[in-house]
């Protein structure tokens, strides 16, 4: 025992010493390791906060904490009258990282641009395979590969992308992280040295916080980059200390062991909520959680029926039971935060004798259905199994006969894709970029029938007001527009929309500037610890 | 001895190309496939589906897919991570370490700890002493490791503040990685406190994968002495007159010890299982954690080169413990 405390002693004196000397550091603990540090083969949330985020910058930038975009390392751009040229003037005079591994002879310039996107777009780029088995997963999803027509460089500080077809969302798409600008220069010197896939490794960009060191799995460490274009950080050292369960997260936040950490355990949320020390920020997700009916098989085909079965689901009690209260009812397919959101809206009211009388009319007896649970756990629905059953009650009090289906989730993603689906879907999703086309479009154009539109609804009305929203740059006529769709979409319930989820943020009450994104990223430029 | 060794080895041949098909098996017997999970609810087209099967080259038939791996382990090369993209290999030398280090730690806590326990306890057997110290090996025989993990944590990293709650070492120190054992590392670091930091992180996973094993040695350890405390030869060195501890130390343990090297010998095997758990608790950044990731990605490459490597080490061990066995006891090699 004299031991032990002699030997306490000893290490916090040790510490004390070691904090003095010490820079000012802000730990995060991350919730799993980054795949690499090049964000664009990569589609995880956890390899951009540690990638993209802190390390690179885009041509255009979301606004932090909001859905909406901001000019990044392109000054100004202009969109041609027809909506397929767009001209980006570069910001001049940003600085690229010297780190023991490069030191960079010139500014960022319309090169790194060209670079960072033509080696995604052209199969016939050296960096297009610089590693076995990279593919470029999220700038084919986002179908840049067919939108871009060319990319010229005009002079140094000015280039211009031609599309083959008027696109809004495209200015929210170079935003995403698989935009970031790489150095075209640093690729070179890796090129001529034979060790391409070291691009992955040891990153070099030109945002806040440049890269020291990745020990696998374990921590990541980066250091404040003095010449940073946008300010310096008032951090000298960030680093992320890897920890993948919720529960050590908290105990290593609570011990100081670290200063902030995302995704607590719903469980131990009053905890935090009582820990004098800790500060929890909490904001709704862009996420939505839904049940889509397969409008393309009888009866689901008839908007009563769908209409009738919406209106016997207890929201509210989901709400409780499955999300412990930290979310909000859904009634548009689209979160709140999200720009264009029809607050008009309304929402279908839980009656289950309406419900009966509306299935009646529509010509409904004895109907039984499959439910269709996912088997993992997700912000917009931690415990579909308990939803599904809770919706297989509800169906019951109006005489619908649920069974519950599940699979391993590979299948059930591609299963629940296909036309002749039997059955109503559980599923969700989680906005990349911002814009309200990445719900709309993506989750319920007719182009994603038999993949990502697990409702297989196309509706020509409905289609009609995305796809013209598509080709209008103005934001305020193109919220016109989205404010129909979702109309269009109420009236024929093509889903249950169920939820959008609370997202949390617990930290230390000694760490300031922390803004929330939306989108469910976290950077922490900005972000100051006091002693 | 030699021919006893050589046969050791030549069955290794058999067991290494039936674990090569078990692994490359394995990943594919189970429902999941990587190219969906990577995609996740935002969907792939068929067309890219496909060229991205094509580009992995699981459009070939299975069994050139087969040789293709199996050839490719026989020139080193195991592959690349379809998540990471990093050569599996050179993961695996990274993380291994630290699974070394800490299973290394585990079993001579286990061993130093259960093997005084069980020869007490059946020295004294029917005592108190020995009630207590079995009941206490049955519970921590039957603790699940996930919940006892946190269970140390909470108290004594939250409540006592004596341990640090997980990682390797303090985020203070930073220094290269020279052998990938953290306390060896700290120590060539020369940095202040480095050591007595990497050993205070040591000491919770340690107690977390020891206690399954300290468990099974202590009750076999006792058993194996109870034994041998009954046969004829030590009743013959007790009645010559000698001590009670040369009669335990000298006669009795030494052949009592042998069912117990076999049994340290396969804890190694089900410490493996362990360390997948305790690694995922104390965000350890060995083998177990990256193994449990892939088998959740469907990563094959990484699955299939991860069991197998674990599996040639498992069999390494049972290989040294079988001619440990032969040393102690003559009766085996001449067989």
């Amino acid at each position: 025992m004299k031991l032990m405390k002699t030997l306490m002693a000893a290490t916090a004196m040790l510490a004390l010493a070691a904090g003095a000397a010490q820079a000012k550091t802000l730990v995060y603990c991350s919730e799993g390791s980054p795949e690499g540090f090049d964000p664009a083969p990569y589609t995880a949330g956890t390899t951009f906060d540690a990638s993209s985020r802190p390390i690179y910058n885009r041509l255009v930038q979301f606004t932090k904490g909001a859905s909406t975009t901001e000019p990044g390392l392109a000054e100004s751009y202009e969109v041609s009258d027809d909506g397929l040229e767009y001209t980006f003037h570069l910001r001049q005079g940003v600085k690229f990282h010297t780190t023991e591994y490069f030191t960079p002879t010139r500014d960022f310039n319309a090169d790194d641009v060209l670079f960072s996107f033509e080696r995604q777009w052209s199969a016939d780029h050296p960096w297009n395979a610089y590693s076995a088995g990279i593919t470029w997963e999220y700038f084919n999803s986002m179908s840049m590969g067919e939108l871009i027509s060319s990319i010229e460089k005009v002079d140094d500080y000015t280039v211009k992308f031609v599309l083959t077809r008027p696109e809004a969302p495209f200015i929210a798409n170079l935003a995403m992280d698989f935009a970031s600008i790489l150095s075209a220069e640093y690729a070179a010197q890796l090129e001529a040295a034979g060790t391409m896939d070291m691009l992955n490794q040891q990153p070099i960009g030109t945002g806040p916080f440049q890269f020291v060191n990745y020990q696998q799995d374990a921590a990541i460490r980066y250091a404040s980059f003095d010449d940073y274009w946008n300010g310096v950080q008032p951090i000298d050292d960030l680093v992320f200390a890897i920890t993948t369960d919720p529960a050590v997260r908290l105990q290593k936040l609570q011990a100081g062991e670290c200063h902030i950490m995302p995704y607590p355990n719903p469980a131990d949320l009053e905890i935090i909520k009582n820990d004098p020390n800790l500060v929890m920020m909490e904001q709704e997700g862009l996420n939505v959680g839904y049940l889509a009916y397969n409008t393309q098989q009888p009866p689901f085909d008839d908007a009563r029926v769908r209409k009738a079965l919406n209106m016997a689901i207890d929201k509210a009690a989901i709400i409780e039971a499955v999300f412990e209260g930290n979310a909000e009812i859904a009634k548009n397919p689209i979160p709140p935060t999200m720009w264009s959101y029809n607050e008009a809206t309304v929402d279908d009211a839980y009656d289950p004798e309406a419900a009966k009388a509306l299935l009646a009319e529509a010509g409904v007896e004895n109907l039984s259905m499959k439910v269709w649970a996912m088997p993992v756990s997700r912000p917009y629905n931690p415990d579909a199994r308990r939803m599904a059953e809770l919706i297989q009650a509800d169906f019951a009090a109006v005489d619908v006969d649920v069974e519950i289906v599940s699979m391993e989730w590979a299948e059930y993603l591609a299963q629940s894709s296909a036309v002749d689906r039997d059955g109503a879907v559980l599923l969700g999703w989680t906005g990349d970029n911002g814009d309200p086309d990445n719900f709309l479009a993506v989750l319920l154009g007719c182009d994603a029938v038999g993949s990502a539109n697990r409702a297989q609804w196309c509706n020509e009305e409905f289609d009609g007001y995305i796809q013209d929203a598509k080709v209008v740059s103005d934001q305020a006529e193109r919220t016109a527009l989205y404010v129909k769709a979702q109309e269009v979409f109420k009236a024929e319930a093509p889903w249950a929309t169920i939820a959008h989820s609370l997202v949390f943020m617990p930290m230390s009450n000694k760490v300031t500037g922390y803004v929330m994104d939306p989108k469910g990223t976290h950077a922490f430029d900005g972000v100051d610890i006091t002693e | 001895m030699i021919r006893f060794i050589l046969n050791r080895l030549l069955l290794i041949i058999p067991t290494f190309i039936g674990i090569t098909i078990v692994a490359f098996a394995f990943v594919r017997i189970l429902p999941g496939d990587p190219i969906l999970l990577i995609a996740g609810e935002r969907s792939v087209t068929p067309e890219r589906y496909q060229d991205l099967i094509v580009q992995f080259g699981y459009d070939r038939p299975i069994w050139v897919q087969y040789w293709d791996y199996l050839a490719g382990i026989f020139q080193g090369d195991f592959g690349t991570s379809i998540s990471t993209k990093r050569p599996v290999i050179r993961d695996f030398l990274t993380l291994f370490p630290a699974t070394v280090e800490l299973s290394v730690c585990a079993i001579l806590f286990a061993v130093t700890l259960g093997v005084p326990a069980g020869v007490i306890a059946a020295v004294k057997r029917g005592s108190w002493y020995d009630q207590t110290l079995m009941g206490t090996a049955l519970v921590g025989y039957s603790m699940p490791i996930f919940w006892l993990g946190l269970l140390l944590i909470i108290f004594f990293s939250g409540m006592l503040g004596w341990t640090p709650v997980s990682g390797r070492i303090d985020l203070l120190y930073y220094f290269p990685t020279t052998t990938g054992f953290m306390t060896i590392d700290a120590l060539l670091s020369g940095q202040d406190g480095a050591f007595v930091s990497a050993l205070r992180h040591l000491i919770l996973p340690t107690v977390t994968l020891g206690t399954i094993p300290l468990a099974v040695i202590a009750r076999q350890t006792r058993s194996a002495m109870l034994e041998v405390l009954g046969d004829d030869y030590v009743r013959t060195a007790r009645a010559k007159g000698l001590a009670p501890h040369q009669v335990v130390g000298q006669h009795a343990l030494r052949n009592a010890l042998i069912p117990v090297v076999t049994t340290i010998g396969l804890q190694v095997g089900v410490m493996m299982a362990g360390a997948i758990l305790t690694e995922t608790i104390f965000s350890w950044p060995g083998i177990g954690k990256w193994m449990v990731d892939a088998i959740s990605r469907r990563d094959y490459p990484v699955v299939q080169a991860g069991l197998l490597l674990i599996a040639l080490i498992v069999m390494a061990v049972n290989l040294i413990v079988d001619v440990l066995y032969g040393l102690i006891n003559p009766r085996i090699r001449h067989n």
